[in-house]
């Protein structure tokens, strides 16, 4: 793999983990019963949203096809996307949201900060924007996962049910394949056994408070990364990219 | 199932350094860190502050609106409290 497919690999990589958690999570607007969850929840979402546009945009660049960040994430099918499979999971209840939320950002946030230090500048760039908002998502989803751990017996039964069900899909995370080593090697990125670590000290800090407790690792699923998917990404590609297929080039 | 209504709060930001905070409006939430969160993804994504407080609306004591009269009448009759009998001095711009 050369210096520049390395690039153009990762990139696209963040701009699709960017998009699909972006997704998923506007797909919930409209149905929060507070109010300034609501306007939370559409905050954070549209945060990451801005991310994958500038990802996106970056790789199209990079790519040098002509590809604009819309082409890359409409016109795309399934099996080119190289987001985490922990992402594209099905929202299921508020608790399920905020026990994914704050595992992968608690990921998310270490890998942006590590490339704020990487040798590429435009990427550095853009995690040192990226970096400011994931730090207050993930504030907001630990508070959350602490007031329900440590709320009602339900709450926290079922709040603890979410972090198992999760649990499965936070391996692939810390699991260098040829692409992450090659851009490590070429432009100083993250080192994902460092990430792990510090990631695990991390999350058990936040599921202490939260009183829950953190799963032991068992088996992991993986496949996001060589875009091998769950059935639910279909799903979501096909709702979010129905527009540009069905009327190619509309734009407002 | 019955909708419990969240505590209220009232929501001051401060737009910028050297400013004194403005009430804002209010946001409901269950406890003062969810109330500044909410405060913050309520009233600051346009970038209207560098500061917020977030204050429960049942701790702050207002005034009682059936005792305006006697709380604010007698200032009005007291002209010589405004500042209205001074010369302003040649070349001051702004008092």
């Amino acid at each position: 793999m050369t210096k520049d497919e390395a690039l153009l690999a990762y990139v696209l990589r963040l701009g699709d983990n960017a998009l699909i958690l972006g997704q998923r999570m506007i797909a919930v607007v409209t149905t929060y019963p507070e109010l300034e969850e609501e306007l939370a929840n559409a905050n954070l979402a549209l945060d990451y949203i801005g991310q994958a546009r500038l990802f996106y945009t970056y790789a199209g660049k990079l790519e040098g096809k002509d590809r604009g960040e819309d082409a890359l994430a409409f016109l795309r099918d399934g099996g080119e996307f190289r987001n985490l499979l922990l992402l594209e999971q099905p929202n299921g209840h508020f608790g399920d949201m905020m026990a994914r939320q704050v595992l992968f950002e608690s990921f998310y946030l270490l890998q942006l900060e590590a490339l704020e230090q990487c040798n590429d500048s435009h990427l550095a760039e853009i995690a040192a924007r990226a970096t400011k908002e994931i730090r207050y998502h993930l504030r907001h989803g630990a508070l959350w996962l602490t007031r329900l751990g440590d709320g009602t017996d339900t709450s926290h039964a079922r709040v603890q049910q979410s972090i198992t069900d999760c649990w499965q899909y936070t391996g692939e995370m810390f699991v260098a394949d040829n692409v992450d080593q090659a851009f490590a090697e070429f432009f100083a990125g993250p080192d994902l056994e460092a990430i792990r670590q510090q990631w695990q000290v991390n999350v058990a800090a936040i599921l202490d408070k939260a009183t829950l407790t953190m799963p032991s690792d068992e088996w992991m699923a993986s496949g996001g990364k060589r875009g091998r998917h769950s059935e639910h990404l279909g799903y979501l590609i096909a709702e979010m990219q129905f527009l540009q297929r069905a009327y190619p080039g509309a734009n407002w | 199932m019955t909708h419990k209504e969240w505590p209220l709060y009232e929501v001051f930001i401060r737009s910028k350094a050297g400013l004194s905070h403005r009430h804002a409006g209010s946001i409901h939430a269950t406890d003062d860190q969810m109330a500044l969160d909410a405060a913050r993804d309520t009233y600051t994504r346009r970038c209207e502050g560098v500061s917020l407080w977030v204050v429960r609306s049942s701790e702050i004591v207002a005034s009682d609106p059936a005792e305006t009269a006697a709380f604010f009448e007698p200032a009005e009759d007291k002209i010589y409290r405004h500042p209205t009998f001074y010369e302003i001095p040649d070349g001051v711009e702004n008092l």
